[in-house]
């Protein structure tokens, strides 16, 4: 426990003592606020609730997120330093596990830094603020998920271009599985039971679920399995590579 | 307990290449073994698996006690190791590095700044604690590596080239530093530097193709050499023809060689054969035949000799891993 919150606070400074974190942080609010107010016209709308701000969430964590999660094992295999993390008393779980809470309370921050919109919001009209609640957990829970992939992808190579790209790739996927666009292909010919399969599997249905303010827990149930799922795969993949 | 290392039977492959091939060993407290081998011999490899960072193909290695497959954060616990290269978080200073191998280990929060302390006084960082580690020089990366792993000051050290890259002073304090913690820990160096077994260690294995081809105290090991207890002289230059027929008629030299000469003096080294000892019959021939040399010594034997020897033909056998 004691080596996981170790790793978890030096990844944690990591981010920080390079431009990444502040890039990431200004970027991610400039796109919040740019999709929220053009394409999702806020102020047109007339409605004192942030859907529009969630729903463009996915989008933007589809290529911000990976960019969180590339160095996390990837680095580590570049440099050699996985030979000296993996020789200290720390179990691999614990290693992978205290990686992705540091990459999910960075992503946190960045989060937590939307709230003059919440204040706003506030400000002109009277908001569901518990709708608001579980949009900010939803967004969290959205991008805990799409981290766990990032960690699993940049666990696979030692090359953070590579993480970054596959990992947008398989959020992608994971993603779209709900949309028309992907289950029209299976449409015409898989029995209907598979097709419904796919579409359980899509992150935004999930999501979409849950920034409607309807929190059911199996969606929060599998937002958190995927996570679990991915991490497991993490941890496979190091035990599995460790010589590479 | 005083074994405090122990390898058995030891195999790593890696697809059709042995890297390792069935190495055992015992490392007790108080010693400090030299392991030498050409540059893809599975020295490398061979520290990996004891440490637990590669899983062994077959056979184990067993820290104080402890299995490294059946209990391997017992054994992380217990030992120290400076990966080869010394890998580093560039990004931190080593004060904060050292914070976080300390933390990682368990050290209480109370107790971890003076264990800091007396690692970097012992390895000498104090001076750089507070620049980030990209920044300093490959001497101050490696001492920074080595703090890192005498930390906690472990029981078992185990040490990938500890001297690789450091100047010469470097590399004495750290020989120094390693005896004087040898005393109650059993400390494994890899090293292709013969004269480093010489300076530190108790004993030198040396592995060629992933085998252990010989195991020994380095005296053991200078005995095999063709120059062991051959007698080395320097004699002016007219004189070397005299003293080379001299020679001859001694019993049990095997031959006579020519080294190094100058406009002045030109040195012989008389070879016995099988190392026995022939420097009290080499000055009786020259005392009666009316010799004088300017120097006359007897040759312990050469390491290196013995390595080329050991380990010829092993070239190309792989890169290390």
């Amino acid at each position: 426990m004691r080596a996981t919150a170790a790793i978890c606070k030096r990844e944690l400074i990591a981010y920080f003592s390079t431009p990444l974190a502040y890039v990431f942080i200004v970027i991610f609010l400039a796109l919040t606020g740019a999709v929220t107010f053009y394409f999702g016209a806020f102020f047109d709308r007339g409605q004192a609730d942030l859907q529009v701000f969630f729903s463009f969430h996915p989008w933007l964590y589809l290529f911000l997120i990976p960019a969180v999660g590339m160095r996390l094992w990837a680095e580590e295999r570049k440099t050699g330093t996985i030979e000296l993390l993996m020789t200290l008393p720390v179990s691999t779980t614990h290693a992978v596990i205290g990686k992705f809470l540091a990459s999910w309370i960075f992503a946190a921050i960045a989060l937590a830094f939307t709230f003059p919109i919440w204040i706003t919001v506030n400000y002109l009209g009277e908001p569901d603020n518990g709708v608001i609640v579980a949009g900010y957990i939803a967004s969290l829970l959205m991008a805990g998920a799409f981290l766990s992939i990032g960690c699993f992808v940049s666990a696979l190579t030692r090359n953070q271009v590579i993480a970054f790209v596959i990992a947008a790739a398989v959020c992608f996927v994971f993603m779209m599985s709900g949309l028309e666009l992907v289950l029209a292909a299976f449409k015409g010919w898989a029995p209907d039971f598979v097709v419904d399969l796919i579409a359980s599997l899509s992150f935004l249905t999930h999501f979409e679920g849950i920034i409607k303010g309807v929190l059911d827990i199996r969606d929060v149930i599998y937002l958190v399995s995927a996570m679990v799922i991915f991490l497991f795969a993490n941890r496979l993949v190091i035990d599995l590579k460790r010589g590479d | 307990m005083s074994e405090m290392l122990q390898v058995r039977e030891l195999t790593k492959r890696f697809g059709a290449l042995t890297a390792v091939d069935n190495i055992s060993l015992t490392v007790d407290r108080g010693e400090v073994l030299g392991f030498l081998g050409p540059n893809g011999a599975g020295k490398s490899t061979t520290m990996k698996m004891v440490t637990g960072f590669l899983p062994p193909t077959s056979g184990t290695a067993e820290v104080c006690g402890f299995d490294v497959i059946r209990d391997p954060i017992e054994v992380k616990r217990r030992v120290g190791y400076l990966p080869e290269g010394a890998p580093l978080y560039e990004d931190m200073t080593p004060l904060a590095f050292l914070n976080f191998v300390s933390e990682v280990r368990g050290t209480a929060a109370a107790d971890r700044a003076d264990a800091i302390e007396r690692a970097a006084g012992l390895i000498n960082i104090g001076e750089v604690m507070h620049q980030p580690i990209g920044t300093l020089s490959k001497g101050y990366k490696r001492r920074v590596g080595l703090a890192q792993a005498i930390i906690h000051d472990p029981e078992v050290l185990i040490l990938d080239e500890p001297t690789d890259g450091l100047d010469p002073n470097q590399k004495h304090e750290v020989r120094e530093l390693i005896s004087k913690m040898a005393e109650d820990k059993a400390i494994v160096i890899s090293t292709h530097l013969l004269e480093e077994v010489e300076a530190v260690c108790t004993r030198a294995a040396i592995i060629s193709r992933g085998k252990i081809v010989t195991d020994g105290a380095p005296e053991t090991l200078l005995a095999q050499s063709r120059y062991h207890n051959a007698v080395s002289l320097r004699i002016g230059v007219g004189q070397a023809e005299a003293v080379t027929a001299a020679l001859e008629a001694v019993e049990d030299i095997d031959r006579i060689e020519a080294a190094e000469r100058d406009t002045q003096s030109a040195r012989l080294i008389a070879v016995p054969a099988n190392g026995r000892t022939i420097l009290p019959r080499v000055t009786e021939a020259l005392r009666a035949n009316g010799l004088s040399v300017y120097e006359i010594s007897a040759e312990r034997g050469r390491l290196d000799e013995v390595f080329r020897t050991l380990t010829v033909g092993d070239r190309g056998a792989g890169e290390e891993r």
